[in-house]
């Protein structure tokens, strides 16, 4: 994309270049940014791109248009941001095509086309450095637009990890260091010692982001430790859990900060290669890791002899071949060894004995990218942050059924309630609350009553569910807590690698009872069968799989055992999900004939003349809910 | 209609060592749009890694397939926020659009129809995706549509 890569080597290299970054993030034209996240591109991102550049160019304006990461504001996407020379940058959501296009028309006449912004900037915050790119004075404002600070989506909002996702231009080096990027490494190589590296992320009380929560300068003392050679990292990017992206958000929006972390630890704990695993479900992630490699190669940022340290770090890119085990870390290693992702028994940690037999440390995405933080501003600092064992910021995905669906990074400590109700906005549709799962397949829901529990490791596990990697989602009166457990259980038991015999047959039979209950089949004891079941899987399996997997049945069981009551004792289902134990009604006070449902129906199951009340044949009704979902005066009911 | 894999080309500057079974795999997938058992043999003999061991991660990893797939790859995404959200409703519907009882490849070879854990969309529930193109916010009605559009020899190049 830009001019051949010129080579960096000491410090004076890195202010140039940050020198040319600043240019492009804050140039002397009108400069136009398009999120172009994979979530963004699936709104439609790409489209909206190509049309601001037709625009400009046949306008022959002397715009910059350039993509970038994720900001977080998922519920807007697709989002342009505007920022004219001096002026703040504004961010403009839910664009299309003719918007687009109207917007750049605008601008060329110096119209803002404030009604479509929903967001200004004046700057973004670096917590590297602790100093700020300046979009426009701080009290510069644009009449009718929110600031991000005062909007309850960002206010709480400290972020660290996605420090530059939605700023920078992820394939643009030079952007990367104007934001301070490989600046932390350049101290870490020219003035640090291996020892004050891991001193400092002890001291940070950072945890593995990956799950488990290990500490990770824990880890890394064990790993420099080792005497043997070579050593290798590995940075575990299999986000394998569903309702979680903030590892691909990362990687499509700064895959640069990885790569730094990753080879600050590798000097640390002395080894020579590292390793990125990479989901092959996020085909962008795996071409930005690519490209920011090279880049970094061809810089001499990466490679050998790095700011004449004499220390040298190479990093290839594996892709995941689609095994949800393989997020476990010893599963990871024999993925990348090139056989079946099985996990073994630890110890031997992967620390002691991983990657061919040597020395590994596996650190997830987010922890690798916290690193150049921890270490630019000092463990003190970041552990300031935070609450009790958990230290510092956590980023959550926040989906499902909430008005404002996004990626935030938060300190830990903060409640759900602030989490769903004030950056989530809440509950849409007027529904109630019912659930919030986090952690994932191995983690747990947690009712209402626990809503004003503190997010942090200690507390979550104590709840029944896990941090995880992050995954939060939240369910309102329409999901079903029985069916939700049969739907963790399929996927779990379809993901179970079957080395143990407890999870590979526990977690089949377990599917079985709860598939059963759905069906209107359960019996008095079934209940407590599962719970024996879960119980014998949790203590006799092998892996973090197997010993988290009956996780969401317990916890859906300890919260909403009236749920499971109904469906065994009553035979129905009370969020009228499970399609056994519901039928479709279309209330005739209501219907006005438009014959909308009759249009979708392809089973034929819909009667009635049109200007006439319909009814359906529950004989013919396969309860595929396609009449629910286009009938305008709500008239077909569930019951 | 024979396949013949030339194996050398897909290996390409790698050495046959074991950590590249899985990359060189990943590419007779990308290649073929399945695994073909001449490949497989051919990879075994190339490796020398006894034939059971090749089949054995041909067979443990989601993203490799024994049977051919259609032109168009069809995956629904049913993570915990899709699933919430109506996603085994979208995989339903497109299984009806396109006269499978169950994922699979239809007859034509033009749909091969997968659910898929987890597209990293959320935001966007329920998702699908179709070859490179993602369609997010999807509702059963627009199911039709977008299988239309696909069959248009066009959006091939998308």
């Amino acid at each position: 994309m830009s001019a051949p890569q010129t080579r960096i080597a000491n410090l004076t290299d890195l202010l140039h270049a940050a020198a040319r970054g600043r240019k492009t993030l804050l140039p002397n034209h009108p400069k136009i940014l398009v999120g172009m996240a994979s979530c963004g591109l699936a709104a439609g991102a790409d489209e909206v791109y190509q049309a601001i550049r037709e625009e400009t160019s046949r306008l022959q304006l002397p715009y910059v248009v350039a993509p970038t990461g994720c900001i977080g504001w998922c519920s807007q996407e697709p989002l342009v941001d505007v920022r004219l020379p001096h002026k703040p940058r504004v961010t403009y959501g839910r664009m299309d095509v003719p918007k687009a296009r109207e917007l750049v028309r605008g601008l060329c006449d110096g119209d803002l086309k404030t009604q479509w912004a929903i967001g200004l900037l004046t700057g973004h915050d670096n917590p590297v450095t602790r100093t700020r790119i300046r979009y426009s004075q701080p009290s510069a404002r644009v009449d009718g637009v929110p600031r991000y600070e005062d909007l309850e989506l960002f206010r709480r909002q400290i972020r660290l990890v996605t420090r530059n996702c939605g700023v920078i231009d992820p394939a643009d080096l030079d952007e990367y260091i104007a934001r301070a990027g490989y600046l932390a490494l350049h101290w870490a190589l020219t003035g640090m010692r291996p020892e004050e590296i891991i001193n400092e992320v002890t001291r940070s009380g950072l945890r593995g982001r990956g799950g488990a929560g290990f500490p990770t300068g824990k880890k890394w003392e064990v790993m420099r430790r080792q005497p043997a050679k070579p050593k290798y990292i590995v940075c575990n990017a299999d986000e394998g859990d569903p309702g979680a992206y903030m590892d691909r958000a990362v990687l499509e929006g700064d895959p640069h900060s990885v790569l730094e972390g990753m080879t600050i630890g590798a000097y640390a704990m002395g080894a020579s290669d590292g390793v990125i695993y990479v989901r092959e479900e996020y085909p962008l992630a795996v071409k930005r890791m690519l490209e920011a490699i090279a880049q970094a190669e061809a810089a001499g940022l990466l490679g050998d002899n790095l700011f004449h340290s004499g220390f040298s770090f190479h990093i290839r890119v594996v892709k995941g071949a689609g095994a949800f085990v393989c997020g476990e870390e010893t599963a990871l290693i024999t993925s990348v060894e090139g056989r079946v992702g099985e996990p073994r028994q630890r110890p031997p940690y992967p620390a002691q004995r991983g990657l061919g037999g040597k020395p590994t440390c596996i650190n997830n995405v987010e922890t690798w990218a916290n690193i150049p933080v921890i270490l630019m501003r000092g463990g003190d600092w970041y552990a300031h942050l935070g609450t009790g064992d958990s230290r510092g910021t956590k980023v959550f995905c926040l989906v499902g059924a909430v008005k404002n669906p996004t990626l935030i990074e938060v300190p830990m400590g903060i409640t759900l309630r602030q989490i769903v109700y004030d950056i989530g906005g809440g509950i849409p549709q007027g529904r109630k609350f019912k659930a919030i799962q986090t952690g994932g397949p191995s983690g747990g829901c947690l009712p209402e009553s626990l809503l004003d529990l503190e997010v942090d490791y200690e507390s979550l596990t104590q709840a029944g569910a896990i941090m995880g990697s992050g995954g939060m989602i939240v369910m309102d009166s329409s999901t079903c807590m029985v069916d939700l457990a049969r739907y963790f259980l399929t996927f779990l038991a379809d993901e179970s690698c079957g080395k143990c015999f407890s999870c590979r047959k526990g977690l089949q039979r377990m599917r079985q009872i709860v598939t059963r209950i759905t069906e209107g089949l359960g019996s008095e004891g079934d209940l407590e069968l599962i719970e024996d079941l879960g119980w014998m899987v949790r203590e006799t399996s092998l892996c973090g799989l197997g010993q988290t997997a009956p996780n969401p049945v317990l916890s859906t069981l300890r919260y909403f055992r009236d749920e499971y009551l109904a469906h065994v004792r009553e035979k129905r289902c009370p969020a009228k999900v499970c399609k056994e134990l519901i039928t479709y009604r279309i209330e005739p006070t209501l219907c006005d004939g438009c014959g909308a449902c009759v249009r979708v129906c392809t089973s034929q199951a819909i009667l009635g003349e049109k200007k006439k009340v319909h009814t359906i044949d529950n004989a013919k009704c396969i309860k595929c809910g396609s009449c629910l979902e286009v009938c305008q005066p709500q008239a077909v009911l569930v019951e | 209609m024979s396949e013949s894999v030339d194996i050398d080309a897909i290996l390409g500057t790698r050495w046959e060592r074991a950590e590249n079974l899985i990359p060189v795999l990943q590419d007779i997938q990308s290649q073929f749009h399945y695994l073909p058992e001449g490949a497989l043999r051919a990879v075994s003999r190339c490796f020398q890694i006894p034939f059971p061991r090749v089949f054995h991660v041909a067979t443990f990893y989601n993203c490799f397939s024994l049977e051919p797939r259609g032109r168009h790859h069809v995956q629904v995404c049913l993570g915990t926020a899709c699933h919430v959200r109506g996603g085994q409703r979208v995989l339903d519907k497109v299984l009806r659009e396109l006269s499978l009882p169950a994922s699979g490849t239809t007859s034509d070879f033009e749909f091969t129809v997968e659910p898929v854990r987890c597209l990293g969309c959320c935001a966007l529930a329920p998702v699908m995706r179709v070859d490179q193109r993602t369609y997010g916010h999807l509702q059963q009605s627009r199911v039709p549509r977008v299988l239309k559009g696909c069959r248009q020899p066009i959006m091939a190049t998308a």
